[in-house]
Parts: C-alpha cells; structure tokens; sequence
C-alpha cells in the first residue's frame, strides 16, 4: 500500500467516524432518558428503572395511540403508494398534454396544503363530507397533500427503467395491468419501498391534520397523544416523553429495519441505464 | 418466517391489511343508545396528561351524577366527554373551527380571554335568564371580579369555574443567608431591588426571576409586565384603546432595566425554549431568591407531591408576599399592591340541539357540590367563595391567593388582538432584558407595534 | 424519452393517473384554491372578522411587502434553505455516498441506519432529542466540547437549526447520490485512474457530468421541502425574539396564535410564488445541462 493511499484510507475513516458520531449523537437521550428515574432535559447516565416503561404502559392512550398511528400510517402509505404508482407510469410512458407543468404546479400547490393557513379550508371540506372524526378523512386529506411528491420521485424511477420487457410483454399479449404488476413493479420496488417508507414518516409525525380532525381519544394517533404529556403550565413531564418518544419512534424503526433487509434502501437499485 | 411465504401471499396481505386500515377507518360510531339524550363536554384534560383531574372529575363524578340526577327526574341522557391535552392555542383553533363551522361540543371549557372574542365572532351567546344571576342562586357566591371573567360588553357569556392570582415567592433560607427577613413583604419596587441585590452577594444565586421575552410566551405577559404595569397605576386597555407608550409602560420596562442590566437575573434563561422550566427547577434548586408566579407554581411545580420540580421542604421554605406598587398607593385605583388573574369559564354551544338540558348541566357542573368534588382531590381557587372556604383552608397559600390577592387583582381585556398585544410586550420586555433597547425605546416600538395591530384588526 | 412501451394509448393513461387526479383535485387543489381566496380577506378564526370576513383585495400582500417581518422571515428561511439543504444535506449527502460507495460491509449498513434513523424519526420526538444535546447546563455538546454554559439554541440559534436540519434531511441526498454513483459505470473510472486523475478530477470529469440531473432533482426537491419546513420551531419556538422566525414558523405564529387567517393564507401565497421562482431556477438549470450534454 502506497503512502498516499493509506493516507486515503485514514483520511476516509475519520471521516465516516465524524459523520457517525455526528449522527449517533442525538440519539443517545433516546437511549437513556427513558430509563432514568429522574430523567432530565440533558442525556445522563441513568439510575435505571423500568418504572417510567410500567407507567407508561398502564396509560390506556399510549399503547391505543400507536394503534390508530398504524391505521392512519398504513391506509395513507396504500393509497399513496398505489395511486402514485399508477399515475407515475402512466405520466412516465405517455406524453399526456401538459405533464411536466402540471407535476410542477401540483408540487407547489402541495406546500400551501401542508401549512398552516390552509386548516380552515381543509377542515371545512371535510366537515362538508361528513368526515370529521373519521380516520378515512384524516387519510384522504394527508393523501392529498403526499402524492404530488410521490409522483414526482416515483415518475424519476419509471423513466429510468428500460422499456424493452415491456414491449416484449406486450407482443405476448400481456394487459398494460399485467404488465404494470409483473414488470414495473418489481423493477421499482425500491421506489415503492422508499415511497412507502417516506409517506409512513410524513404521516406518523403529523400532528395537526389527525388533532384537528378527530374528536374521539379512541381514534387519536400517538402524535396527538405525545403532546398531553404536558402540565397545565405547559410543562413537559419527561419521564412519560421520553419513555413514550421511545415507544413512538420503534415502529417506524422496525419498519425500516424490514424494508431495508428485503428491498434494499435505494433509488434506481441496481438498475444500470 | 416472513421468507417463507410466496410472493403471492405476501401480496395478498400486503394488500388485505392495506383494505382493513381503509375499512377499519371509515365511519363514524353509530349514536349512542337509542333514545336517550346526548350531551358532549370538551375541555383542554385528558386521563393520565394535561389536566388529568379535571378529565377525571368530569369524567367520573360529573357525567355519572348528572344523569343519575336526569334519570331520576324521568329524562334519559348520555353525557359523553371529548377529552383534548395539548397547547391552549391549539386547542382554541380546534374549537373555533367546531363552532364557526356550526358544530362542536354542547358545553365547553374556555380560557376566560377568549370569552370576547369568541362572542364577538358569533360563537357564544349571553347567557339565558335561567342561568342569569336572579336565575341561578350560584352567582352570589361568585366575586364580583371573577364574574368579569366571563363577561364581555355588560353580558354574561358562561360560568367562570376557576381563577388564580400572581404573587412573589421567596426562598425563605436563602433569604436568612442573605441577612433578610423570613417574612417579608415589600412595599415598593426600591424595596424589591433591595432585596434583590442582598441576594446578589450570595454564590451561585439568581437573585430574581421576572419572565421577560417571547420563549416564555404568556407567562411573560401574566406574570411579568402586567402586574408591573398595573403597580405603575396603568392598565393596558382604558376601554376604549390600548394605552401605548405611557409613562406605566416606561417605568415597568424600567424595572426590567434595574433587574437584567443590574446583574439581578439570568438574561440567556429569558431566552431559552426550556427557560420557565429550568426557572422553576432552579427555583426548586435553592438557586433562584424570588420568583413571580401564580399559585399553579406552588400546586403543581414545586408541590412535593406530585410536582414537577418538586420541593421536599416547600412548607418550611417558600415564603409569599403580595406584588408591591412602584411606591405605595401608586397602583390602579390607588392600591399599594398589584397582581394579575386568568381563569377558566364553561359556556353553551349556541348551536347546540339541547340548549335547555345543557343549561342545566353547565349550573349541575358549577353548584357547590360539583365544584366541591372538583377541588376535593387537589386543591386549587375556584369561583364559588362557599366551596374556597372549605377546601382551601388546609393551605395557607391558596388561602392567601383567595383572601389577599382576589380582591385588589385586575384581569386582562378580553380582545380578539389581545395575543397579538401581548406578543409586543413580550418583545419589550426581551429587548430591555437583553440590553438592546431603553426602557423608552422599547415602549416606542411597542405603540408603533399596535398600529398595526390595531390597524389589521379591523 | 421512454415511449408508450406496454401500449397504454391515452385513454388507459388517463384512467391510471386518475384516480391520483382525483384525490389531489379535492384534497389538495380546492382547499389550495380556497386558501388563496381566504388570502385575499381579512378573515380571523375568532372577534368581529370571523363573524363578517371583508374581501380586500391585495391588502395582505402589501401589509406583508412593507413589513418587516416578512422579509427578515424570507431573507432567515432563504439562508436556512441554502445552510442547510443546498450546501449542508446535498453535500453531506453526496460524501457519505462517495465514502460509501464500493463497501458493502456493517460499517455502511450502520452508517445508512443512522442516517435515515434521523430522517424518518417524529419531529417531536427529534426535538427533544436535539433540546438535551444542545442544553445550556449539561447539554451533551457541552460536556463534549468543554464549553460548560454555552446555550447554543440562544447564541446560535440560526447555525444551531441549520446544523440540526443537516442531520434531519440528509438521508434523501444520500440515498439519492448513491442511487446516481451506481449508474456510474466503474469501467469509466477506473480508465480515469489508470491515466493519473486525481479522485477529485474523476468526480469533476467523470462523475458529475453523468449524475447532474440528479443533483439538480435532489436540490429541487430538498429546497422546496426546506423551505416549508416547520421543524425547528419545535426547538427554537422562532426565538429568541424572531432569530430563527423561518417562513413556515411566521404563518403558524400569524394563523394559530394571532388567528389572523387570512394574513396567514396570503403569507403561505406569497410563499408559493418564492418556491415558484426556486423551481423555475432549478429546471432552467436542468434544461441548459441537458441542452449541453
């Protein structure tokens, strides 16, 4: 080994140890806090008690709220992943009028949906439709705001998948469905997984859409419920936070974990154009 | 296990969960029993969070005793509560779009400053001659004071249920350390300072603790510049318009000046997102010598049961004392002392179906018996002088709060700008804290501040 | 450009873009449109203006050109998206996926765990975690550095949610330049090597002239997303005073706290047209490249 390149070789060492660190840092409360029978706002060796989880657990919310998390997660990450699937191939192979301006003005207009000034019109639509308090109402609308930048990712993937199978498939007489399911499928399946996972993450960190349009405790997702862990003075009773940040957080790690192991976390996989 | 599976099967679930999370989604409950008739409450609590006894006295005391009361009197009702547990903002827009939107609860707890602007947006009404005073016997235990808190142009809106009041508290061994008395009572704002400064010789000390900027949000306002401002003998609104620049505003920011420029508080804590919270833990710490709160610090902070910085010596070592005038007699009306309250009232859904039946529940929820109940378990001041005397006599600090503070207290306007105004002293105050503007300066930019406010306001 | 390969014909493309069309047209384009309008009153949730909302006109904007507070909002939000995402996620992001690029070992599962663990945890939860390291008193920075007492939040507190947003949004970039390295043919590299280029001159004339489409999808998206970010409110409150009072925060204070709706939909408008004038910089760019190539 060269002199230079083993200087290459420290070099790109250190820096992965810095970016590691850099990474790993912040999680280390996440790590201990829960487990403190004092916890405070800083990350500290903790007297280690379990009692913070035994609370949480007897707290009927908590564990129901992850629940109705999963069915808001899941029926927006579906309907996501499924209609913009759908339009990103069709928008990908057909030159529809006005495609790229269109995919753009939708881009834009989702950031207006997504903030703030739009809760009036959004909870007044779904009051409209009779979807208050409905989880179908909180989907749709989250759904709404998701897809424009779904499309636009997954349009990026189908573009770069070859077409050739595809005519292939298509001289065998396969239906565009069949070919959309056998063929386009499994070639973006990493798209798809991506897709999934990002919309996953956007719903399962919202707050304000499910707050706003749900009325029952029984239906409130374990983003509304992280923040009633405050006193009447807007203090944070972090023995419940953190312990229940823990709780919050595992299933979208467990979800990654198993995406990752089977479609590989990538765009493009191993596609070579 | 999962690699087991064919790929089909695997679609096959994929697709079965992604129907039943759609299923499992749609549809709202189907009403409750048949017949009977259905009321709903809504108030900022939830079971095991925010406000977990209110939650639970309503949810355990209210509902079932009212509709034992109703059944008896041949009338079937299902009271249901909607529990909520997150930031009072966000919980009035919630609310606000129930009610513009012609929906929402049958009763609902409101914060007493949004009484005037929600009556002005159409979304109370006075209330019926029934629950008027002459209609129900409970307003004469109310003060006349607290009863502002729900009233707004001459009208009464709903029931007020609870209030609070702001007062010094001290830590009596540090007070002994730094050669003052352990029963101590200002009269003036020299006085406070003096204090003050014998604090300062102390190590490791903040001397004291007046919220001053924008992270602190309201209790900057509430437990800061508003009772100074009403010591300097200035209210904030004289009824027809804010009072801008005045000589009050001047002198209470110069107080601030005294206090941040003088080295007496902790100018980076006024900063800091956690810093009320950090206050209090010094507080608790024997690192802070005064602190201005309300009695919530002394009920749920520093309370060694159950507190959130909780003081095992809290009984022996925190002292109280009245908040002073800039000099005696110069406060509103003349007073020698000065102090701020808020509090929560319980109105009428206008748009409710069972207006009638809601009434009577919101004087069921507000007769002596169920306030009684209510601050049984925790102590705290309610509205009803018959129930403070009895379950407020075991502790001498809410008693204080009831008999010392309630009478010469002011409230703040109850305005639809009025969040926006407190914002802008917010700023005031975190601009002298922090040394980048004069007392008169900062005043300046306050009244040219609710130009716009004014001016955007309509 | 991909031809109509699976012989979709316009008919069956329409039918599959539909039913997105469909949800995106009632749940993202009318209240869109009706958020507008509301831009143009002066409606509130709550006092007189929600009870009787007056139509007027372009007075929101011209309240918000002459304000102050708007264009120290915009002028805040443009540094925090060109700190954080342009220079810090896009850079970030494509080293980690140049050190990363031809392991395939724990060390870069784990590196990529990290990574993406930042970028799909809740943002509250993420909050507190970035509270308890950034601490005052014994913040784990602190004890790190040896700077006891040093409230980064509140001395700092532009550089702090920069440096905070890096760590939260770089796996998109990272995730994204890998995909693009691995279409890089190795052969195209390794001929680069073998007549003597430098790794920084294989990157500037090999790689990034094949990726660069990509680079300018990736800015594109993780601006827009950068922009409308409403995180670090979580952790800065927009404080002290108004240091960190990025645009999304300003609407949230203007909309939920003041209640100022119509003011608020005609600074989310006014936010529309600057993601309007980011994206129309960025396509340009992307079609002067591949007008060159």
């Amino acid at each position: 080994m060269s002199p230079r390149e083993l200087l290459g070789r420290v070099g790109r060492y250190t820096l992965l140890s810095l970016v590691l660190a850099f990474f790993a840092l912040p999680l280390l409360w996440l790590a201990t806090a829960p487990f403190d029978r004092t916890p405070e706002i800083a990350a500290s060796w903790p007297e280690f008690t379990l009692d913070n989880v035994r609370e949480l657990l007897d707290n009927e919310n908590a564990l129901r709220s992850l629940r109705n998390s999963v069915l808001l997660a899941g029926g927006t990450c579906a309907l996501v992943v499924t209609l913009s699937a759908l339009a990103a191939y069709a928008l990908s192979r057909v030159r529809l009028p006005g495609r790229d301006g269109l995919l753009y003005a939708l881009l834009l207009l989702s950031s207006i949906v997504t903030g703030t000034a739009a809760m009036v019109p959004l909870f007044n639509l779904a009051y409209e439709l009779d979807l208050i308090d409905s989880r179908l109402g909180v989907i749709l609308v989250l759904t709404g705001g998701l897809l424009p930048s779904a499309i636009f990712i997954l349009k990026d993937f189908t573009d770069a998948t070859p077409v050739s199978y595809e005519e292939s498939a298509r001289v065998f007489g396969a239906s565009p469905l069949q070919i959309v399911r056998h063929l386009v499928v499994p070639l973006i399946r990493p798209g798809l997984a991506t897709i999934g996972v990002w919309s996953v993450a956007q719903v399962w960190g919202n707050f304000l859409i499910p707050f706003l349009l749900l009325r029952s405790p029984e239906k409130s997702p374990a983003a509304v419920v992280m923040y009633t862990f405050y006193t009447e003075g807007g203090q944070p009773d972090l023995a419940l936070i953190s312990t229940f940040s823990l709780l919050y957080s595992l299933p979208v790690v467990l979800m990654f974990l198993f995406v990752s192991s089977r479609y590989g976390f990538r765009f493009h996989g191993g596609i070579k154009r | 296990m999962v690699r087991t599976l064919t790929r089909r099967a695997r679609a096959t679930i994929g697709v079965a969960v992604a129907a039943a999370a759609l299923a499992a989604c749609g549809g709202s409950d189907a009403d409750g029993d048949g017949g009977a008739v259905r009321l709903t409450i809504s108030a900022n609590a939830v079971l095991d969070g925010k406000n977990t006894e209110e939650a639970a006295w309503i949810e355990d005391w209210v509902i079932p005793a009212f509709e034992e009361e109703q059944r008896a009197a041949g009338v079937e009702v299902d009271v249901e509560f909607e529990p909520s547990g997150v930031d009072d903002e966000q919980f009035k827009t919630r609310l606000a779009l129930d009610l513009q939107a012609g929906s929402g609860p049958d009763i609902m707890t409101l914060d007493g400053i949004w009484v005037g602007e929600f009556a002005q947006a159409g979304y109370l009404e006075p209330l019926p001659a029934s629950a008027q005073p002459g209609g129900w016997d409970g307003w004469e235990q109310i003060p006349e004071a607290v009863q502002q808190l729900a009233a707004y142009d001459e009208q009464l809106y709903g029931i007020p249920w609870g209030t609070d009041g702001r007062v010094l508290f001290y830590n009596q061994e540090l007070f002994a350390q730094a050669g003052l008395p352990a029963e101590w009572q200002p009269t003036s704002w020299a006085e406070l300072l003096d204090a003050a400064e014998a604090l300062g010789e102390l190590d490791g000390v903040t001397p004291i603790q007046l919220n001053a900027g924008t992270a602190m949000g309201e209790a900057t306002t509430m437990q800061g510049l508003l009772p100074l401002l009403a010591g300097a003998g200035e209210p904030i609104h004289d009824g027809t318009g804010w009072t801008g620049a005045s000589q009050g505003l001047v002198a209470a920011l110069g107080l601030y000046q005294d206090v941040y420029g003088g080295g007496l508080g902790d100018p980076v804590l006024q900063q800091e997102t956690q810093g009320r919270d950090r206050s209090f833990q010094k507080f608790a710490d024997d690192e802070i010598g005064i602190l201005v709160e309300g009695d919530y610090f002394w009920r749920s902070v520093i309370n060694p049961e159950g507190g959130t910085a909780p003081m095992e010596d809290r009984d022996d070592t925190v002292g109280w004392a009245l908040i002073p005038a800039e000099t005696p007699g110069a406060g509103v009306e003349g007073r020698d002392f000065a102090s701020m309250s808020g509090g929560s009232v319980r109105a009428v859904n206008p748009a409710s179906d069972q207006a009638e039946l809601a009434y009577e529940l919101l004087t069921f929820m507000n007769s002596a018996e169920a306030i009684t109940a209510a601050a049984q378990d925790s102590a705290r001041i309610t509205a009803r002088e018959d129930v403070n005397a009895t379950v407020l006599a075991d502790d001498p600090m809410l008693s204080f709060i009831a008999d010392e503070v309630l009478p010469l207290t002011t409230f703040r306007p109850p305005l639809a700008e009025y969040p926006q105004v407190s914002v802008l002293l917010q700023e005031a105050t975190g601009a002298v804290a922090a040394g980048d503007r004069t007392p008169a300066e900062a005043a300046d930019e306050y009244a040219a501040g609710l130009g716009e406010v004014a001016g955007g306001a309509g | 450009m991909p031809a109509d390969a699976a012989g979709l014909g316009r008919a069956r493309a329409a039918a599959f873009v539909a039913p997105a069309l469909l949800l995106i047209a009632g749940f993202l384009v009318f209240p869109a449109l009706w958020t507008i309008y509301l831009g143009m009153t002066d409606y509130r949730l709550t006092g007189l203006a929600a009870a009787e909302p007056a139509f007027t006109g372009l007075d929101n904007v011209r309240r918000a050109l002459d304000e102050d507070q708007f264009t120290h909002s915009l002028g805040l939000t443009l540094q925090f998206v060109v700190g954080s995402a342009v220079l810090g996620q896009a850079l970030l992001g494509f080293a980690i996926a140049w050190l990363l690029r031809e392991r395939h070992g724990a060390l870069r599962r784990l590196v990529e765990a990290l990574v993406l663990l930042a970028w799909i945890l809740p943002g509250s939860v993420v909050a507190f975690l970035w509270i308890a390291l950034l601490d005052r008193e014994d913040g784990t920075l602190n004890a790190l550095l040896g700077t006891p007492g040093t409230a980064w939040l509140v001395e700092h507190p532009m550089a702090a949610i920069i440096v905070f947003n890096i760590w939260r949004g770089t796996a998109f970039s990272m995730m994204l330049y890998a995909a693009a390295l691995s279409s890089v043919p190795p052969s195209q590299l390794e001929t680069a090597r073998l007549a003597g280029a430098s790794s920084w001159q294989q990157l500037r004339d090999v790689v990034l002239p094949r990726i660069r489409g990509h680079v300018l999808t990736n800015l594109l998206l993780i601006s827009l997303w950068t922009f409308n970010d409403f995180t670090p409110f979580l952790l800065t409150n927009g404080g002290p005073g108004d240091e960190t009072e990025i645009m999304p925060v300003f609407v949230y204070k203007t909309a939920l706290f003041n209640g100022e709706l119509g003011y608020g939909a005609a600074l989310s408008v006014l936010m529309l047209l600057v993601n309007l004038v980011i994206a129309l910089v960025y396509v340009r760019l992307l079609r002067a490249r591949e007008a060159a190539s």
